[in-house]
């Protein structure tokens, strides 16, 4: 019964109605302004805003929806949500409007800071603020790992297999790709479809 | 020019590893540019991804500057499509198959099984990246400092980055 119920719910959340049409341009210009404006990382949040909340392109569950596709494969959230947004909108071309779009700013941006640092980042001074920018690069990735965590870590399983991949990579100086596949095999494997009466697994 | 084809190895491989963000990749990168193919020391790898954390938009894009340094502008060219190109493609074409995928019941599983590793990841890349950047007391404390402010208030990370910046050029 549950299942069925499940499967309603997730077919209303599949079907995500783009509530106002948006052409390929303007789908590039959206999302430049978003690669330009979303300072502080969090690109995310800045999709939600001004796409479901301002634009109307699509709504809270499809926007979601495409979140959790974005999160569960590799490539960056902000990018991976450019392809899957721009093309729900307007297909192969709308995935690369967005995806252009967003990262043309920053990317610009970090060529020519790229070329400063190049010349300049010896001086002492120089040296010295970046020393105090990657410390404080330190906590915003911690704050970052500590706030997904609070969202998608529910299961005590969990915490074991977040151990086995850090010190697989640190402490056993395991390639990043060996980790990611025998972990993530087994964590699969743990959450294996089961099929319990109740779906207490679920 | 002759590193145009390592540049695109490695940064496509890169691309892979980044599951649950860009910093997954982090410990892979720093083997893959300092130790194997010396395009950059550890501390400007360092300094470099930290910068990028000042800039808008995703958050990796200082591969452009590493392309830059490595082959110029066509360096940089490269890496960005190497790095977004393979990603890019496995995401649309899951995308379109994902209404098909929903009935196959291991897509729950891998997504359930992914959470976990991917903040592993994440927390080893941070962990890799802390080697580089928290060299004492001072920086130690920047870093806490940073965690504790942006867990209790919201406030833009970007101004955080700045602020350190500002202390660490007066502590000069």
């Amino acid at each position: 019964m549950s299942g069925l119920a499940a499967t309603a719910s997730t077919r209303a959340t599949a079907a995500t109605p783009t509530s106002r049409p948006a052409t390929v341009l303007q789908v590039f210009l959206e999302f430049l302004i978003i690669g330009a404006t979303s300072f502080g990382g969090g690109v995310v949040a800045y999709l939600r805003n001004s796409l479901v909340s301002k634009r109307a392109w699509l709504d809270d569950k499809g926007f979601v929806e495409l979140l959790s596709i974005s999160q569960s494969l590799p490539g960056l959230n902000s990018t991976n949500m450019a392809i899957l947004i721009g093309d729900r909108l307007c297909g192969l071309a709308g995935a690369l409007a967005g995806i252009v779009g967003i990262c043309l700013p920053g990317g610009l941006l970090m060529l020519a800071a790229g070329m400063v640092y190049h010349q300049h980042g010896d001086h002492a001074l120089v040296t010295a603020a970046l020393k105090g920018v990657a410390a404080a690069a330190v906590g915003l990735i911690l704050a970052t790992v500590v706030q997904l965590g609070k969202k998608s870590l529910e299961h005590t399983a969990d915490a074991v297999f977040v151990v086995a991949t850090v010190l697989g990579v640190n402490r056993l100086h395991q390639s990043v790709l060996t980790v990611l596949v025998m972990v993530g095999l087994i964590a699969t494997f743990w959450y294996r479809p089961r099929k319990t009466q109740n779906g207490a697994n679920r | 020019m002759k590193e145009i084809p390592a540049l695109i190895r490695v940064f496509a491989y890169l691309s892979l590893l980044t599951v649950g963000g860009g910093m997954a990749a982090f410990p892979e990168m720093k083997i893959l540019t300092v130790q194997v193919h010396h395009w950059v020391t550890f501390p400007q790898l360092v300094h470099i991804y930290s910068v990028g954390q000042m800039a808008p938009g995703p958050n990796m894009m200082m591969i452009v500057s590493i392309g830059d340094w490595v082959a110029g502008i066509l360096g940089s060219i490269v890496v960005v499509i190497a790095f977004f190109g393979p990603t890019s493609l496995l995401t649309l074409t899951i995308g379109r198959l994902w209404k098909r995928l929903e009935r196959w019941p291991w897509r729950k599983s891998i997504q359930e099984g992914l959470a976990p590793v991917s903040i592993g990841l994440l927390l080893a890349g941070c962990f890799t990246f802390a080697r580089g950047a928290v060299t004492g007391l001072d920086t130690a404390a920047i870093a806490v400092g940073t965690l504790l402010i942006l867990l209790k208030y919201k406030i833009n990370p970007a101004l955080l980055v700045l602020a350190a910046a500002i202390i660490g050029a007066l502590s000069f």
